[in-house]
């Protein structure tokens, strides 16, 4: 302890003390200062490249997704369209068929209908024409009968004759 | 390769430069040789080797590099003087320390602005008025001199100037740098790291989210001991970091930090403990100011001033292995033991190098962070995910 007392000396105390503090004052000035700038500059430079590059990561991954359900979308709606058409085409035809068979069968009840009438009316004019003509039959058949009077006095006798009065 | 390049410019220049300083030196060589050699034998018995290290581990006022003996066993010094700047009773005065022509005993007497000094045990005193030659008492201490107020470029203000400047350029190069590129290039490639450590591993762990305002100071205090360490292993270094006065100053800066920046948390909790019973408070708070105050700056001061000092010791007293120990392993092999265990031991001195300038660091920041710290007692805890936690009083409450 003594000696270290001994080796003391205020005299380099001093000196180094102001010194020292002398080179802190220059060293923060012309060198930490700087330095320790650049360095937190550099440094968060690099952390905000990083983040940006996650943030870009992250979006792009966003936009995969989006992508991913615009696709989804799009083929459902694809789906659902095709579907559409689908259906829409079968009752197309359906209707189509339908409206055939109502046509179809309007036309042939029409024709049915026109068959009917016409094969009445045929009928009525036949059965009209039928009386005429059996009129003019019977009028002729009963003229010529009636013009041969023997004839007609033989066969009043035939029948007399077959007639049994009773 | 640009770098290799570069450190072989570094290296290039540290030699011309150097070139000066030995011419300078041969003159000074003249000087002594002219005085007739002091001492005619080299360093080799134990109580020399013993006073040769204690004369390295003190500061000094002139840069002595080496010494050799010439053919006629005259010794010659191989350094460059230093400025020697007084402020005695005269006023001040300055001279170069070559004036005293190495002489350490208080035999040589400067006269210079009508004050008479003398360099006894690497110190200056000033003769009082009338008196031409120094006298001792029988402890060996001065008795017709004073000391003046010293304010020379010592070996080790020397250091401490020369570190500072060098750190000025190196990292005021690499801030610079940062000026038109990104990341640096070449040796601040190097020192970038370094300065990222300090700032992640040593201040923000320490002192938590005010660690800005301290890394200037605590950077500043790392490089200095650091490099100041590493220079004091280099053959021609300087012990600076094992001055205690030096280490005293360091540990001072770090307790007026700390004390200026203390919060009302920390000067309540330190005078005032809650928790305990009041009996015991005054008590407590004697001891904490006294820990505070005294002993924390104290154990900085000392951990770095020994571990060096130490460092310094062990490592030349291996070396003088190689010559205590000739008769009885001759010459090779004395010399071949001293290197083996001198090698081994600086390379632990590199790693102490290190360490000393990290742990002063650390603690330092400690000491800060702990003058700094938030009430946290109040707050809500959260986990790391920023959720609230239940406190377990709360919980074991709710339970009963």
């Amino acid at each position: 302890m003594e000696q270290l007392l001994e080796n003391f000396s205020l005299d380099l105390f001093v000196k180094q003390t102001i010194l020292f503090l002398i080179i802190i004052f220059l060293m923060v000035k012309f060198a930490w200062k700087p330095i320790m700038n650049a360095l937190n500059e550099r440094e968060e430079g690099i952390q905000g490249a990083l983040d940006a590059a996650e943030n870009a990561k992250k979006e792009m991954a966003n936009l995969q997704a989006d992508n991913e359900k615009l696709l989804k979308e799009a083929r459902a709606e694809r789906e659902a369209m095709l579907k559409d058409a689908r259906d829409i085409k079968t009752k197309m035809i359906d209707d189509a068929k339908a409206e055939a068979k109502a046509e179809a069968d309007k036309m042939v009840a029409q024709a049915q209908a026109s068959i009917e009438a016409e094969r009445k009316s045929a009928i009525a004019d036949l059965k009209s024409q039928v009386a005429v003509l059996s009129v003019e039959i019977a009028e002729k058949v009963v003229k010529s009968e009636l013009s041969d009077k023997e004839k007609q006095l033989g066969l009043v006798n035939e029948m007399l004759g077959k007639a049994t009065l009773n | 390769m640009k770098v290799a390049l570069k450190s072989i410019t570094f290296f290039t220049l540290l030699v011309v430069l150097s070139i000066p300083f030995s011419a300078f030196a041969k003159g000074s060589i003249e000087t002594t040789t002219a005085k007739g050699g002091v001492k005619g034998d080299p360093v080799n018995t134990q109580a020399e080797i013993k006073e040769y290290i204690q004369h390295h581990l003190k500061d000094s006022h002139d840069f002595h590099l080496f010494s050799y003996f010439s053919e006629n066993g005259e010794e010659h010094h191989v350094g460059f003087p230093l400025p020697v700047m007084l402020w005695g009773e005269n006023g001040f005065t300055a001279f170069m320390s070559s004036a005293f022509h190495h002489d350490d005993s208080g035999e040589v007497v400067v006269e210079k602005n009508g004050s008479r000094f003398v360099k006894l045990h690497s110190k200056i005193y000033e003769l009082n008025a009338g008196q031409t030659a120094v006298q001792f008492d029988a402890d060996h201490h001065a008795v017709n001199a004073s000391k003046p107020f010293d304010l020379s470029i010592t070996k080790s203000v020397f250091g401490i100037l020369v570190i500072g400047l060098l750190m000025l350029f190196w990292f005021s190069r690499l801030a610079k740098q940062y000026k038109s590129k990104k990341v640096p290039t070449g040796f601040g490639r190097v020192l970038e790291p370094l300065v990222v450590y300090v700032r992640d591993e040593i201040a923000k762990p320490n002192i938590g989210e005010s660690y800005r305002k301290f890394t200037g100071y605590l950077l500043t205090v790392f490089f200095f001991i650091w490099i100041l360490n590493l220079v004091g292993l280099m053959p021609f270094g300087f012990n600076v970091t094992g001055q205690i006065a030096v280490t005293a100053a360091l540990a001072v800066i770090t307790l007026v930090i700390y004390v200026f920046s203390g919060n009302k948390h920390f000067w309540g909790h330190m005078l005032w403990m809650p928790g305990i019973p009041y009996i015991f408070r005054p008590l407590l708070g004697l001891i904490e100011l006294v820990g505070t105050l005294i002993i924390k700056p104290f154990s900085l001061l000392v951990r770095l001033f020994a571990n060096i000092t130490a460092g310094h010791t062990v490592v030349m007293s291996l070396i003088a292995v190689g010559i205590l120990l000739q008769e009885s392993l001759s010459a090779v092999g004395s010399t071949l033991v001293s290197l083996f265990l001198s090698l081994f031991i600086m390379l632990i001195e590199l790693l102490v190098a290190f360490l000393q300038a990290y742990i002063f660091t650390t603690l330092s920041a400690l000491f800060i962070g702990m003058a700094v710290a938030d009430d946290h007692h109040d707050e809500e805890l959260h986990d790391e995910h920023g959720e609230k936690i239940e406190d377990t009083e709360v919980i074991r409450k709710s339970f009963s």
